[in-house]
């Protein structure tokens, strides 16, 4: 009764948040006092992580685009070969569009949003998750033998180790779509809100479009995501898969920066996830500061263009 | 064409959220409840697709009669027929079984969920129809035009987006994006009184199975005071988050 976790991997190698799930399922199956198996998708040569043992690598040219049916099929017919107990999966888009999916069809239960190792409680195994997008908790257990953990980004961490996996190639028949993917548009080279560490996110403060040089000036010294409230993708200063909170996309990252921005409940918990939240605002009243870990009270013109001057010269002294 | 919108009641998204005395479920006193938002998107589109191509509109709900307000409410806004599903949503498996047995009666071309509930934040519901009624399937939808019986959609990746062909029937997870945000309708005179008169029509479920379960609830740990640091004193931000924080 493995512990099977899906490595998402892009251009052959890991995707970040596959460190942190290679840590995790090993720390799980280590509470079970079994193996955990890492599955990759089209990374022949996979690295040592998170001290895993085992790897299992499946390679097809056809999977070199994600379509949901077939990784859905594929990952499950994995789950159902490797006899495993849990199937660990990330957070990503993908994931979440296929985590249901494989739950129906390997017939598993599903936990999502799980932030912890598993607990004893009433003599069950209990899973901690976030609920009502992060405005609480959790404790869920599993009814069916086998369960899908989807882990939320950011809330294990990452344990380095030198092991290196033992790899196995598998075959398994591939399914047809009846979805295909006719264009891609991604924003290449810039960190993405789903995997930066540190997120920029401004509001409706900053007065209007013309002034976002200053969030993404910030962000480019950060090498950070950029993001904003949803009024403003809702005026069309920014797209709309910059829309953080309740209503937009969630964010986990490590230092979340909030130029501008009140710090509306919908907002907050759409973010609350974050380790370490900075406020730059000029009302002393915002509703951010009390969520907010540092602030300065001040006006974001004047404050951000000076934050992004010391960060160049702090860059470059730590560089 | 006809289309199912799956409609979950949820907490408006200004409450705060609190837990009964004995940890175990949601304390809804004082919560007012409200169409999920990702499925409020679904439903202005399936009223789009009424108005402009002639489809026909079901919403169903899993719950018990407490949610037949957002119900009529979803009815008022242009949905021509209702179904609730009367018996507590324990949890995303036993609330798709109940769903997918609605899909295969009535064999819709096109069944529109939201990308997740705001709620337990599931994030499974659609799926699972997808594979128990064995339709297309495309998650956080933010667009989607139909042609007889081709569909085409755009969907929300991790840094970018994608468009996506496919045929009905079919099966999205909507969210923000499938419609504007100024499309979405606040009920009139004429569709409130409209609605108290729409079919609404209660099922008794048999046989539904959750295959997990809550044991308890708690909430995130009171937040401590914020450090303020004068503006004049930037570099003091940037040594904390350096050495304090550990995050630069
Ligand atoms: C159903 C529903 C769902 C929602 N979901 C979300 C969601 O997911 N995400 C979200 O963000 N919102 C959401 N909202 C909206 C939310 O309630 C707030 O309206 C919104 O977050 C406010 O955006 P804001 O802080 O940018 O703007 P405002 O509330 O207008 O705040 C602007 C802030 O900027 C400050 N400011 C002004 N000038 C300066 C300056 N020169 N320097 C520094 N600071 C300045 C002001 O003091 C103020 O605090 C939702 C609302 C509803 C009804
Ligand atoms: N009790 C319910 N009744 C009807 N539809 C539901 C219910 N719960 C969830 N759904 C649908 O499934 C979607 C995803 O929910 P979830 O998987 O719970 O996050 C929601 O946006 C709804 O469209």
């Amino acid at each position: 009764m493995s512990v099977l976790v899906y490595l998402e991997s892009e251009n052959k190698a890991y995707k970040k948040s596959a460190y942190e799930l290679a840590s995790y399922a090993v720390a799980l199956a280590g509470q079970l006092n079994t193996e955990a198996i890492g599955l990759v998708i089209n990374n022949d040569t996979p690295e040592s992580i998170g001290g895993l043992n085992q790897i299992i690598s499946i390679s097809n040219e056809s999977l070199n685009t994600f379509t949901a049916e077939r990784y859905a099929s594929l990952l499950s017919a994995a789950f159902e070969k490797s006899g495993s107990q849990y199937l660990v999966i990330s957070s990503s888009a993908d994931s979440k569009y296929i985590g249901g999916m494989i739950a129906a069809q390997s017939g598993s239960s599903f936990i999502p949003n799980v932030i912890a190792l598993p607990e004893n409680i009433e003599g069950k195994t209990a899973f901690k998750r976030t609920v009502f997008t992060n405005k609480g908790f959790a404790y869920t257990s599993s009814k069916s033998d086998r369960c899908i953990i989807g882990l939320s980004k950011n809330s294990f961490g990452v344990h380095h180790s030198d092991a290196a996996p033992k790899v196995e190639a598998m075959t398994l028949e591939l399914t047809d779509d009846r979805v295909t993917v006719t264009n891609q548009a991604t924003v290449n080279g810039k960190a993405t809100i789903a995997d930066a560490d540190i997120v920029v996110s401004a509001g409706r403060g900053l007065k209007g479009p013309e002034n976002w040089h200053l969030v993404e000036d910030l962000a480019e010294v950060l090498g950070a995501a950029t993001a904003c409230s949803k009024p403003v993708s809702d005026l069309g200063w920014r797209p709309h898969s910059e829309h953080v909170g309740q209503t937009g996309k969630p964010v986990a990252t490590n230092l979340y920066i909030a130029i501008g921005i009140s710090g509306a409940i919908q907002h907050l918990a759409g973010i609350n996830a974050s380790k370490v939240k900075v406020v730059i605002n000029n009302d002393p009243e915002a509703p951010f500061f009390k969520a907010a870990d540092y602030g300065i009270v001040g006006d974001a013109f004047t404050v951000v263009p000076q934050l992004i001057e010391k960060l160049k010269v702090f860059k470059a002294q730590n560089a | 064409m006809k289309i199912l919108v799956c409609i979950s009641a949820v907490p408006d998204t200004t409450s705060k959220i609190n837990f009964t005395a004995d940890h175990k479920s949601l304390d809804t006193s004082g919560v007012q409840f409200v169409i999920n938002p990702n499925d409020e998107f679904g439903l202005t589109r399936a009223v789009w697709f009424k108005e402009q191509q002639g489809a026909k509109v079901h919403i169903a709900t899993v719950g018990d009669s407490s949610v037949e307000p957002i119900m009529r409410k979803a009815l008022a806004i242009g949905a021509d027929k209702a179904f609730r599903v009367d018996t507590p949503p324990t949890d995303g498996f036993l609330v798709a079984q109940a769903l997918s047995e609605q899909v295969k009666k009535e064999n819709y071309d096109l069944v529109i969920c939201g990308r997740e509930s705001i709620d337990y934040n599931g994030n499974m519901v659609p799926g699972l129809i997808a594979s128990h009624c064995d339709y297309s399937f495309i998650n956080t939808c933010t667009g989607l035009t139909i042609d007889g019986d081709k569909a085409t959609a755009t969907r929300e990746i991790d840094g970018g987006s994608e468009t996506l062909e496919t045929s009905l029937p079919l099966i999205i997870g909507a969210q923000k994006g499938l419609v504007e945000e100024s499309d979405l309708k606040i009920p009139n005179m004429r569709g409130i009184m409209s609605a108290r008169t729409k079919p609404l029509e209660v099922i008794t479920p048999s046989n539904l199975e959750a295959l997990t379960e809550d044991l308890s609830f708690e909430k995130p740990a009171s937040k401590g005071e914020v450090t303020l640091i004068e503006e004049a004193n930037i570099d003091q931000l940037i040594e904390l988050l350096h050495k304090e924080a550990k995050v630069l």
